[in-house]
């Protein structure tokens, strides 16, 4: 109901947006009260390519259906999913180079954050008692019929791989399952990025070249971060190399992203989405470089950069679905970079 | 053409994009009705939202919130698992065609009228309600109400269709999408596919639901409850070929008569999804009835987003591969440190 007074002094407690500038523009890129950033980086150029143009939506409302994805479920799906995929690289690494001890705790945690994963998915379903339809059928137009079929092939081999190494019996079969786990691992840590990807989400479709860089590398990042914490000082090695090539590759990976993707770069570097991805950048340069330097001398530095790792990594995969959340809230981000394309058609077809 | 006619190879079919002309047959319909569509002309829209009680009524769409937007005449919002038809309202100070919508009463004496009375003969008449009107000096005479009724547009490639992981989602014989309820189990991957924000997960059942172009009705040979309830013929039901010519030649008896806004939308075969099994004629922009101007399946570009998944995952294998041969067998055994 309208809580608006009719004063002299004009109306007093008028509903936002009530008088509509339908086909003049709601709001000229600038939403009222949001405060503009000052200075700060990331600002370099500042999308020349976009200028702060008018457009028009249906009384500021979304044109799109934001996704009904419950943020711990399927963030933190993404998290797990990547740790667990390459945690089973990492440790079929060890396992093969003679570090039994990090071998044995990645196996460990794969399982775990498998079985994490599974919860999630299970519990973030619509109509959770009929999760068995997700094998129902095969279809590679759907990322997600995919992951269902890679995580059961995948869900068994690390599985038997954990068996193995903690009965100490079969052990040619373990070593077997380690192998075949490692091979399936960097499917499961990558199909997640096409499964945001596949999306009318525009932070999420228009990234998608660099999506599945930003998702691996994190998830390596995460893996190494596990095997820090995890593994003796004699041993993490391997772990702090494969930290700081993660950190890497999700860094630059995710600083492409944020290039191409013009105006709906915003939503990755504003709001909660913004603060998280700032932090996952942090946390995860402390964790690899503290890892890095300290990482042999001290068991707790490295325990302590491990985890730093993990939580970048899951400070990253947040990031990624709150910008995505706020890419379909806003019409801004659907309407804008379509309305881009259809006039670069246009002009194309006018010099062509 | 070769000896396979039957089922041609996939290639060069546009599964994934681009024009489809026999999208039921590629779905695996043999003898199949022609394709069938809605067209919406939002010129001849009243607002009278008949088509969204129909809707509700004919396929017994649970109520989904009595709300008092306050933004104009329209409380539905938009479209979503409850609401299968959605009837935009837009207010705006512009003239429709050479209508005037304004009514001149600067020299009409009105004490003098009311002194003869009611019952003024039409010809003896100062004014009556179809007198023309001066124009004012800034030209803005004009007001329009803009009024579509929205719905699923039944793509050629649908997006939700293509994602669903468990082939709930399915293209029947009349070329339209159709959830199938006992088998969706409530993943939602179809809602942000959706590059129009039709498909939604309803909160009560968690189910996925979304138009159905009234699939249990075209099997019975009847057109649609919306199209049928629709007393000015805004919403037109039949096969979408004749579909398109009728709206093209409205396009053009508009344009003739000073409607020149009037631009058809979701018509063409060439368009990010394929072209609309429901398209429209809209009186402005896309976006300002809520809708994108230029949508495109995301499926589109799936096979490039397969292949840098693909190079992401060797990236990460090779990677960790990379790191434990330049670290070789475990420091402990060769005494080997970085």
């Amino acid at each position: 109901m309208s809580e608006s007074e009719v004063t002299r002094d004009g109306i007093r407690g008028a509903r936002p947006g009530r008088h509509a500038l339908v086909g003049k523009g709601m709001w000229n890129g600038e939403r009222p009260g949001r405060k503009a950033r000052k200075g700060g980086k990331g600002r370099k150029g500042d999308q020349p390519m976009v200028p702060r143009a008018e457009f028009t939506s249906y009384y500021g409302r979304p044109v799109l259906n934001p996704p009904t994805w419950h943020p711990r479920d399927i963030a933190g799906y993404f998290f797990l999913g990547g740790l667990a995929g390459a945690g089973s690289v990492l440790a079929a690494g060890a396992e093969l180079t003679g570090r039994p001890v990090m071998a044995r705790a990645l196996k460990v945690s794969s399982l775990a954050a498998l079985t994490g994963s599974a919860a999630a998915l299970i519990n973030d379903l619509g109509r959770p008692g009929r999760f068995a339809n997700m094998l129902r059928v095969f279809k590679p137009t759907s990322p997600m019929s995919v992951g269902s079929w890679v995580l059961a092939a995948y869900g068994p081999m690390a599985g038997a791989a954990v068996a193995s190494d903690l009965a100490g019996r079969l052990p040619r079969t373990g070593r077997a399952a380690t192998v075949a786990a490692a091979l399936l691992g960097p499917a499961v840590a990558s199909y997640t990025a096409v499964l945001a990807a596949d999306t009318a989400v525009p932070a999420w479709h228009d990234g998608y070249r660099e999506l599945p860089f930003v998702f691996v590398g994190s998830a390596a990042a995460a893996a190494g971060g596990m095997a820090l914490l995890a593994s003796p000082v004699a041993e993490n090695a391997p772990a702090r190399g494969v930290a700081l090539l993660g950190t890497a590759v999700e860094t630059a990976a995710a600083k492409a992203m944020e290039r191409r993707l013009g105006v709906v770069a915003e939503t990755y570097r504003e709001g909660r989405a913004g603060r998280l991805m700032r932090t996952a950048e942090a946390l995860s340069a402390a964790g690899a470089l503290g890892g890095a330097l300290l990482g042999r001398r001290s068991r707790t530095a490295a325990a302590v950069s491990g985890a730093a790792l993990l939580a970048a990594s899951a400070c990253t995969r947040f990031g990624v679905f709150y910008a995505g959340m706020r890419s379909a809230e806003d019409p801004k981000y659907t309407v804008l970079p379509q309305r881009e394309r259809l006039e670069a058609r246009r002009e194309g077809s006018r010099d062509g | 053409m070769t000896g396979a006619s039957e089922r041609p190879s996939l290639i060069g079919r546009n599964l994934l994009a681009g024009a489809e002309p026999d999208v039921a047959g590629d779905a695996g319909h043999e003898g199949h009705p022609p394709r069938v569509g809605f067209f919406t002309d939002t010129s001849v829209c009243i607002g009278c939202k008949a088509c969204e009680v129909a809707c509700k009524e004919w396929n017994a769409v649970p109520e989904d919130g009595l709300d008092f937007t306050g933004m104009s005449f329209d409380n539905s919002q938009g479209l979503g698992a409850s609401t299968w038809r959605h009837v935009a309202f837009i207010e705006q100070s512009k003239p429709l065609g050479r209508a005037e919508a304004a009514v001149d009463h600067s020299d009409v004496d009105v004490l003098a009228l009311a002194s003869r009375g009611s019952g003024t003969p039409v010809e003896e008449a100062a004014i009556t309600p179809t007198s023309p009107a001066s124009p004012s000096p800034d030209g803005q005479t004009g007001l329009r109400w803009l009024m579509a009724s929205d719905v699923c547009k039944h793509c050629t490639h649908a997006a939700c269709l293509d994602v669903c992981p468990t082939g709930a989602l399915f293209r029947t014989e009349f070329g339209t999408v159709v959830v199938q309820d006992d088998i969706c189990n409530g993943c939602g991957y179809c809602v942000p596919a959706c590059p129009y924000g039709v498909i939604d997960v309803r909160p009560e059942d968690g189910g996925a639901h979304k138009c159905t172009l009234c699939y249990d009705r075209l099997g019975a040979g009847q057109e649609p409850a919306c199209a049928k309830a629709c007393p000015t013929d805004s919403i037109q039901f039949g096969p979408l070929d004749e579909l398109r010519e009728r709206a093209a030649a409205r396009v053009e008896e508009l344009h003739r008569v000073g409607v020149e806004d009037a631009r058809l939308y979701g018509h063409d075969p060439e368009d990010g999804v394929g072209g609309d099994g429901a398209f429209f004629l809209l009186l402005d922009e896309p976006e300002v009835y809520g809708l994108p101007p230029d949508p495109v399946v995301t499926t589109r570009d799936l096979p490039s987003m397969w292949r840098h998944a693909g190079a992401a995952a060797l990236t990460l294998l090779g990677g960790v591969a990379a790191v434990f041969a330049a670290q070789g067998v475990s420091g402990r055994r060769t005494g080997r440190r970085r």
